[in-house]
């Protein structure tokens, strides 16, 4: 290693020479540490993926062969009898699903905004019972529904929409919160000093530049609202007929899978493996989705 | 060792020497790095390219042009840190003394002990107290010997201009600091490392002008010790502290280019450019 201006005797051109040769002659142990580390790593993320691809691959090798018209169109047969399919469960799911979009989005986002907004005693409580709501067992919310609603008005879709309801509300508004704060506090003061209202700020300049975020948010919240099972067990009742109105007993696909995957018929069985799949493929599909769609509103933006 | 770089400077070229000899320079002053057709792209845009001058030792160098003309991306290319960036390629030639800086068989992590850098917000490690901000280059560098590491971070202190107000509580978090304390901080924790070059990204413009007055200060002293490039949007500041001035513009397809190279002052006074003439006069930029 040659440097410039060698003096001997200059403390500083000394130190350089020390500490250039200490560089070089640790480069070898420091570039093997580095070496075995990023080997851990990688064996380790090979560790952590063999789970999760088996999870997936086995999955689509049992259910990809329930697939068929029939797996879409028919609804479930009784036990023993070959064919059917999960019509019935699919609507279920759809009208379910939908009931609790509809009432918990639009809640959740204005809670969102408000806790973004305001950092009063009453929104760190919110936000406190928020992390809580998240934290409960889905089996707790499923009580909670049959308690409150299936033993005064009987088993119903509209019951598992309000189970579901309270899985997705604290997820819906705590991504809403965290997309609202993400929205520059310089946009804030510029609509504020052009004479703007709380309320125009929010509509104008908060809710459209955090739409992205807000938008992720909910789909990961209806992923996360399709594949709970146990509030849908003691709320919905099942049924084995196609039924669209949500005030009646419905199926839907995460009980369908729990009460086929026990039953002795290997046709039922196949079809719980198949409703698996297509529970996955959809869920999958959802947070792919709201990915690349916020992805694309961020750039269309810049 | 007595083999010291190549002295190439613009000797070849009796006007630059004249323009030197008038500006007070050193024309034959060793050259520390080069660069030569200098370009770098992100993801295939250039965002900087033909980029050809000599960095002298001893002095400040100062890259200046408006916003977009790719001042702080040429800096990057210098020590490497656009490795780090998948999208980006440096293309051309950059030297320090006879290492080629892009060569495959060059380290980056040892070019990167021989050229430090200082960024544009104080940045020291927060979870570190200041002694151990002062020597972290070194350390990692694997240099354990405590009696190096403490004559280390005195001399880095010292030329810093913070060791009179810290030496009694070397303990103390970085984060007890004021601002301009803490990026005399991490100009003293780049010292310590004892690079050759020391490339600057702004320093002061996260300073209010009195910190930015003691680093304008500290750059002109540190002279002696490490051959200085500094970025900066503020022409009175290159004016102040350095020695050969850069002038970088973007052009029409949003590339910055190399508009002018030479001594500072000829460069305010008399640049050969118009369109430099009209950027140190404030007519745009």
């Amino acid at each position: 290693m040659t440097t410039l201006l060698d003096l001997p005797g200059d403390p500083t051109l000394e130190r350089r020479r020390a500490v250039q040769e200490a560089a070089a002659s640790s480069l070898r142990r420091r570039k093997l540490g580095s070496a075995v580390a990023l080997g851990v790593c990688w064996v380790f993320l090979g560790i952590a993926i063999v789970p999760l691809v088996g999870v997936v691959a086995y999955v689509v090798a049992k259910g990809l062969p329930a697939w068929s018209v029939d797996f879409f169109t028919k609804s479930t047969v009784p036990e023993g009898i070959p064919g059917g399919g999960v019509w019935n469960a699919i609507v279920g799911t759809a009208v379910i699903t939908t009931v609790a979009i509809v009432v918990t989005v639009p809640f959740g986002l204005l809670v969102g905004l408000f806790l973004a907004e305001s950092d009063g005693r009453v929104a760190a409580s919110l936000r406190f019972t928020a992390d809580v709501m998240t934290g409960v067992p889905s089996i707790t919310v499923g009580i909670f529904g049959y308690i409150a609603i299936v033993r005064n008005f009987g088993n119903s879709g509209f019951a598992g929409a309000f189970a579901i309801g309270f899985i997705m509300l604290p997820v819906i508004v705590r991504a809403g919160e965290t997309a609202f704060r993400g929205v520059p506090t310089s946009l804030n003061e510029a609509a504020l000093a052009l004479g703007a209202r709380k309320v125009t700020i929010a509509r104008k300049v908060v809710v459209p530049t955090a739409l992205p975020g807000v938008i992720t948010g909910v789909l990961l919240a209806v992923a996360r609202g399709l594949g709970e099972t146990a509030p849908l067990l003691l709320t919905i009742g099942g049924n084995q007929y196609l039924q669209w109105n949500p005030t009646k007993q419905m199926e839907a696909l995460p009980t369908f899978i729990y009460s086929s995957s026990s039953q002795p018929y290997a046709d039922q069985v196949q079809l719980a493996w198949g409703a698996a799949l297509l529970l996955m493929v959809v869920v999958l599909v959802l947070s792919i989705g709201s990915r690349l769609f916020a992805a694309r509103l961020r750039k269309e933006r810049r | 060792m007595t083999d010291a770089v190549t002295v190439t400077p613009g000797a070849e070229n009796a006007a630059t020497v004249r323009a030197d000899e008038a500006a007070g320079l050193n024309p034959v002053a060793a050259v520390v790095m080069t660069l030569a057709d200098v370009a770098v792209a992100f993801d295939g845009r250039t965002a900087v390219r033909d980029v050809t001058f000599d960095v002298h030792a001893g002095e400040v160098t100062s890259l200046i042009g408006p916003s977009g003309s790719g001042k702080t991306t040429l800096l990057r290319a210098l020590n490497r840190m656009h490795d780090t960036v998948r999208t980006a390629a440096v293309t051309g030639t950059v030297r320090l003394g006879d290492l080629d800086v892009y060569a495959p068989s060059t380290d980056p992590t040892l070019l990167r002990s021989r050229v430090g850098m200082v960024f544009q917000r104080p940045n020291p490690f927060p979870t570190m107290s200041i002694y151990e901000n002062a020597v972290a280059g070194l350390k990692f560098n694997g240099i354990r010997k405590k009696a190096l590491l403490d004559e280390a971070a005195e001399s880095a202190l010292v030329a810093a201009a913070l060791w009179d107000s810290v030496k009694d509580r070397m303990s103390a978090h970085a984060s007890t600091l004021s601002g301009g304390e803490q990026q005399r901080l991490c100009i003293a924790r780049a010292l310590a490392v004892e690079p050759e070059v020391l490339l600057m990204d702004e320093p002061t413009s996260a300073l209010d002008p009195i910190a930015t007055k003691r680093i304008e200060e500290l750059v002109v002293e540190l002279k002696d010790r490490v051959t200085i490039i500094i970025v900066t949007h503020n022409m009175q500041q290159a004016m102040r502290v350095s020695d050969r001035c850069a002038f970088l513009l973007m052009g029409e397809d949003k590339a910055g280019e190399l508009i002018e190279y030479g001594p500072t002052a000829q460069l305010f006074s008399e640049p050969t450019d118009p369109r430099t003439l009209d950027y140190v006069n404030g007519r745009f930029g």
